[in-house]
């Protein structure tokens, strides 16, 4: 069927078998090219461009001013001599690894919380997503400012409610300050998650579910027979953001932890930030940020085909 | 309709690509007034506001005042600089002039520094950071010394004499230990207070008290750390034992810098190291000692901080520019303007001015600019400050931690030294 139509719009001369094209066709040719080119320059020069000066970057001794020098593989041998890349690559894992479950867990119990329509969901859809509209850097403010010890009120309620007998120290020990960034994000996240999955439950029919619970299906069975599984994709989206998302986490430990205490929560990104404009290693940066790129793209590639 | 649409995007992409292309509309005309860019960090916001303020006022030349957070300060020169982007003249904390000067970031004014009558008296630690290879390139701008503040109130309450001040550094632990036993029971007064998650506050307050007992915390060149040394290992071990016998405020150990002045003006601490430049925060009706910050036996010393300044390496309003810079230096602006307002004078001859005969604890600032140190290191930064530097995780060891680690942290000191 394909092969005819083919033949047939050949036949219908959209495109002649021999000679030049006709005018009409050159026209509607340029004018593809021209409705593509905004987004081609724009692709171009703010993302292109970057990514060969970076790769470029990272083949020199590139200083602040002044001409830059072919170095390579200099700036790549150097990675694994750092030893705060390192730690930081182990640590961004971990951190990766636990947000990723624990969000993933928190936005499909929201997400079925808040599915069926009925008096109220809509305010707690609201709610749930509210923190979302946060920027990064105000929430990292905002938690510092909660959990402070000297004056944030969550030490003085928790006290008072009698959880706890003196202040926590937030932010004061290597795994504090994990957990706490952690539960920032998943304040800042889970309503976000939470959107994306209910998108995919209500592209569920509703008729599969109708015909599950006719043929007996239990609660248990419908979500492990049916919902999971239908929502396969959606789940896989909302992993592949986060897992990303994750791997390139810089604004809450920057902003909260400030890498601390004692580096227990520097991550890659912040590795790479220091490396640039603290020590003004631009060329030893731009090859740390190469080598997260090709890692990126590789597990990203991998979690697509597994999940597909 | 088609070819109407394919028109409207060719003419955008052409708008765009001109708009990109664009000079920016930055040019000056030759001969008549220049308004010159200049960037300073908030630390030093009040004190460059007010000289540029009163530049304006009464030049024909004209300053445009950008102030960046402190935090962010060094990374948006380092952006700017890569993008050739930078303003016609810049402030920077004194200690990274070493760094800025190495990557050409300043213009060399040797020769107009040479020029001015004055320039004998200028700060001379501002002045030997901003040299290299025997060229000059800044000048000094602000200066913040770290002084021990004392609250006589609470000095009188714990039955200490509200006019005598410590004199060592163990005195300084004895003065902070009876307020703690005798007043700080409750938890709303503490003997003492410091940054003990903040690299740029433990050599701000505690390197002061080495060199006040002759020691030395580099070499010269700034390339080998001498932090693991009795002279400074000494000094850990009295602040180590202030935290350890709970004298120290509750949050001392996590604070990483931002808040770490903030609970001496609120009445809550005994005695502490902080900047000068706090002398002006204070409340008014507040009873208040400042004295030079002493070693563990005695002498005396302090770390003359504060900010250098400098044209910009990129900047085509040079002669401009200079004629801003070489004005904040003149009489009339550090009398009138940083005097007037209790800062300290980037100029050691006018140490004794007017303003400063009213306020002995001014005077005392002013005179310790010339006793005082700024230790030189091209790798000063990445080293000392960065939260993720070597030498925070050295002194955290030694204050909070297991200090059998400060010989192998010191040797990671020196190799970021010499990086």
């Amino acid at each position: 069927m394909t092969v005819t139509s083919m033949r047939s719009g050949t036949r219908s001369g959209r495109r002649p078998a021999h000679g030049a094209p006709p005018a009409r066709w050159r026209s509607r040719k340029a004018q593809g090219w021209l409705y593509a080119a905004p987004t081609a320059v724009i692709v171009g020069v703010l993302f292109l461009a970057p990514l060969v000066l970076v790769v470029w970057m990272s083949l020199n001794r590139w200083p602040l001013l002044g001409p830059a020098r072919f170095n390579a593989p200099g700036n790549y041998l150097r990675i694994a001599d750092n030893a705060l890349f390192v730690d930081a690559v182990s640590f961004t894992l971990k951190y990766t690894a636990i947000t990723t479950v624990l969000l993933s867990a928190v936005a499909l119990g929201l997400a079925l919380l808040v599915q069926e329509r009925g008096p109220g969901i809509g305010f707690f859809r609201t709610a749930f997503f509210l923190p979302g509209a946060v920027g990064f850097a105000a929430a990292g403010l905002l938690f510092y400012g909660m959990l402070n010890n000297d004056f944030g009120p969550i030490d003085p309620m928790l006290q008072a409610l009698g959880i706890t007998s003196e202040p926590v120290k937030w932010i004061g020990t290597p795994d504090m300050a994990l957990f706490s960034t952690i539960a920032l994000v998943l304040w800042r996240f889970a309503g976000f998650n939470m959107l994306i999955l209910l998108t995919g439950l209500q592209a569920i029919p509703v008729e599969v579910y109708e015909a599950a619970r006719s043929d007996g299906a239990g609660r248990r069975q419908i979500f492990t027979k049916i919902t999971l599984p239908l929502l396969r994709p959606t789940l896989a989206l909302m992993l592949i953001l986060s897992v990303t998302g994750s791997l390139l986490a810089f604004d809450q430990f920057f902003v909260f932890t400030n890498g601390g205490p004692d580096n227990s929560t520097v991550s890659m990104v912040m590795v790479i930030y220091r490396a640039a404009f603290f020590r003004f290693d631009l060329g030893g940066a731009a090859a740390m940020s190469v080598v997260l790129l090709v890692a990126l793209v590789g597990l990203n590639t991998l979690m697509m085909r597994r999940l597909r | 309709m088609r070819r109407r649409l394919a028109g409207i995007s060719l003419l955008g992409v052409l708008t765009l690509t001109a708009a990109a292309c664009g000079s920016g509309g930055g040019s000056q005309p030759a001969d008549g007034p220049v308004t010159i860019t200049m960037w300073t960090r908030a630390a030093t916001q009040a004190q460059s506001e007010r000289l540029v303020k009163a530049y304006n006022s009464s030049h024909k030349n004209q300053v445009k005042l950008t102030v960046i957070p402190t935090d962010n300060y060094q990374p948006r020169i380092a952006a700017a600089a890569g993008a050739k982007q930078l303003p016609d003249v810049f402030a920077a904390d004194v200690i990274f002039v070493p760094n800025y000067t190495s990557q050409g970031l300043f213009m060399d004014v040797t020769d107009r520094i040479a020029a001015l009558p004055y320039k004998d008296a200028l700060a001379p630690s501002h002045m030997k950071l901003g040299t290299l290879d025997g060229r000059q390139y800044t000048l000094p701008h602000t200066l913040d010394l770290s002084v021990w503040f004392w609250n006589k109130d609470l000095y009188t309450k714990a039955g200490l004499d509200p006019e005598k001040g410590p004199t060592t550094l163990k005195e300084f632990a004895e003065h902070a230990t009876t307020i703690q036993d005798k007043l700080g029971k409750y938890g709303e007064v503490h003997g003492t207070f410091f940054g003990g998650n903040c690299g740029g506050c433990y050599v701000f307050t505690f390197w002061p008290s080495v060199w006040a007992a002759g020691g030395q915390v580099m070499n010269p060149e700034g390339t080998t750390s001498l932090n693991d040394q009795p002279a400074m290992t000494e000094v850990f071990k009295i602040y180590r034992e202030l935290y350890e016998n709970k004298v120290t405020g509750p949050t001392t150990k996590e604070e990483q810098g931002p808040t770490w002045t903030g609970f001496f003006p609120k009445g809550e601490i005994g005695v502490m190291p902080m900047p000068s430049t706090m002398l002006g925060l204070m409340p008014e009706d507040m009873k208040i000692g400042v004295t030079a910050i002493a070693g563990p036996d005695g002498g005396e010393s302090t770390f003359v901080g504060g900010d250098s300044i400098g044209v910009s390496a990129t900047s085509e309003h040079a002669d401009a520019a200079w004629e801003f810079l070489s004005w904040t230096v003149s009489d009339e602006a550090q009398v009138e303007i940083m005097a007037k307002n209790k800062d300290v004078v980037a100029r050691t001859d006018l140490a004794g001015n007017t303003y400063s005969a009213e306020d002995p604890h001014v005077e005392l600032i002013n005179s310790l600019v010339a006793r005082g140190q700024t230790p030189y290191a091209l790798r000063f930064g990445q080293t000392f400050n960065d939260p993720q530097g070597p030498w925070l995780r050295l002194a955290r060891e030694a204050v909070f931690g297991d200090a059998s680690k400060i010989p192998q942290l010191n040797a990671e000191i020196t190799k970021s030294l010499q990086q």
